[in-house]
């Protein structure tokens, strides 16, 4: 069958795939985000953007990745399940289709209350898990959740996230394994510092035969500087940092931590590719789209395959 | 049981400062054992209204009763000799209570005492936790007896999501990931295969989809003849 996406085209064709991803700006110009992504095109495959990412509005996904679209880049849409219900839901999935956007990330979302509208209902009338099945059945039965049939069904490359460093740790084999049973093509993991404990995740994966059955990028940010990887360490939720990682960064004056974070990144992504039933790299530098070119050239993984033609 | 904190007495007191004379009514099930709305709390909330209200040299008649139960006519009706007395009610029932009151006296002027808030267990003293939404549809066979729609901040039927840390809820860490102690308890009586299944969604039309809810059983009607 013929892929719905040139993110799908390529890792379909084996190719290690590299997508990066765009937070829109917290107002109604999108210049910075053209700025964003021009930077990033050429050097990535697709580019996500995030829905609304920690719960703080900014301008939606999906105008994002139509202007995205309109620069030739291929957009991932993120939809989290925390602002619409079934209904919003199901209605983006078509327009996405409709703008082009040939590759939608199901996912929860922040809770509400990280936010700057921590009053807002926190919707979640489903879970990233029933919206990849939804996604699918829109898709592939051109049916909604409710059964009721759709005129024309939409197009996508649909895809999940996972995070291989939360609790209850063997237990997210499992779930990964629901997600690729409900729908997911692809899935971008958390950030990777851990490699050891990445490694030992992705061999369970691969013990279920899930790394055939789904195309697994490895999620990599790096890191700008010490306080940044004492804070990944200490505050964020579902981060593994290891302890000797925020050492060598602090060992190091100010001046020079960024250029050490970038050569941690080149030595994690090295560390990735060797790693079997890995099949990319989703490149995360938040407030930092300059070191995505970088990381790619010094990587070696440019050129990047060219889209051979409008899908 | 229903649980419900008493509203601040400020605001308390405004809701009967244009009244001359309030009747207090408690309730003896679930307001009574959340220490909130029983006859202990009568007497202190009408003590200090009292004391409040001769502090700002302010006439204030507090009458004090409490009913088995302020959600059912039978216990309702023994308000019956009392309303007429006092200018104003003030419950300390849940919602519930204060609106089968009101509605049994359409005449009288009924306020809330108590903040309602949620369905749930006394875990220990002083210690209320939220542990049902009244769905309208049980799920916890499939969820070794935790119910994710209350006690997952994001009700993931198909969880955990990725945040938890240490077993906690990312949402507020003093608060147990419910997915983690779904997980763990599913393991322990050897269910774990229970969560490979994709769970659907709910159904929440069964929940307050579709405005208030009833229950209605021919076999409970009182036959008339």
């Amino acid at each position: 069958m013929r892929p719905f996406s040139h993110l799908q085209q390529v890792l379909e064709s084996r190719t290690f795939a590299v997508t990066s991803e765009c937070g829109p700006p917290k107002g109604a110009d999108p210049s910075s985000l053209v700025r964003k992504a021009s930077l990033l095109k050429g050097y990535v495959d697709a580019v996500n953007v995030t829905d609304n990412q920690t719960a703080v509005v900014r301008l939606c996904s999906l105008a994002s990745c139509a202007i995205l679209r309109q620069m030739g880049l291929d957009a991932v849409v993120q939809i989290t399940t925390r602002d619409r219900n079934r209904i919003a839901l199901q209605s983006d999935l078509l327009g996405a289709s409709a703008l082009g956007i040939r590759n939608v990330l199901c996912l929860s979302g922040d809770h509400v209350c990280f936010g700057n509208e921590p009053g807002a209902m926190a919707v979640f009338d489903l879970d990233s898990v029933q919206l990849l099945e939804v996604a699918r059945k829109t898709r592939d039965q051109g049916s909604l959740c409710s059964g009721d049939p759709l005129t024309s069904p939409p197009k996508f490359f649909i895809g999940a996230v996972e995070n291989p460093f939360a609790d209850p740790m063997d237990f997210r084999v499992k779930r990964l394994e629901k997600k690729v049973k409900a729908g997911a093509q692809f899935i971008q993991t958390q950030c990777v510092y851990n490699i050891q404990r990445f490694r030992e995740w992705m061999e369970r994966v691969r013990d279920r035969g899930l790394d055939e059955r789904v195309h697994i990028l490895a999620g990599v940010t790096p890191l700008k500087s010490a306080k940044m990887a004492h804070y990944m360490r200490e505050k964020v939720a579902g981060m593994d940092v290891p302890e000797e990682l925020v050492r060598r960064m602090s060992s190091l004056p100010a001046k020079d931590q960024r250029a050490e974070g970038m050569e941690i990144a080149l030595e994690t992504i090295e560390a990735l590719r060797e790693i079997p039933g890995v099949r990319g790299i989703h490149l995360m530098a938040v407030e930092w789209e300059e070191a995505v070119p970088e990381l790619v050239t010094r990587a070696k993984l440019t050129p990047r395959p060219s889209p051979h033609e409008e899908i | 049981m229903i649980t419900a904190v008493r509203k601040p007495f400020d605001e308390i007191r405004e809701m009967v400062a244009p009244y001359e004379s309030v009747l207090l009514v408690g309730c003896g099930t679930c307001v009574a054992e959340c220490a909130s709305g029983g006859e202990k709390e009568v007497a202190i909330l009408a003590s200090q209204l009292r004391m409040d209200a001769s502090l700002r040299g302010k006439r204030l008649e507090v009458g004090e009763t409490t009913l088995d139960r302020q959600c059912v006519y039978e216990f309702i009706d023994r308000l019956s000799p009392l309303v007429e007395k006092y200018q104003a009610i003030l419950s300390l029932a849940c919602g519930a209570g204060v609106q089968a009151v009101s509605e049994i006296f359409p005449e009288a002027i009924v306020l809330p005492g108590l903040d309602t808030t949620f369905l749930g267990q006394t875990r220990e003293a002083g210690l209320w936790i939220e542990n049902c939404r009244g769905c309208g549809s049980c799920k916890l066979q499939w969820f070794a007896s935790i119910c994710p729609i209350t006690r997952c901040a994001k009700r993931l039927l198909n969880g955990p999501c990725g945040g938890s840390r240490g077993g906690r809820c990312e949402v507020d860490p003093e608060v147990p990931c419910a997915w983690n102690m779904i997980v763990e308890r599913l393991r322990k009586v050897g269910r774990l295969e229970l969560l490979e299944d994709v769970y659907p969604p709910c159904d929440w039309s069964l929940a307050q989809g579709r405005g208030p809810r009833k229950i209605q059983r021919e076999d409970q009607a009182i036959e008339t003849v």
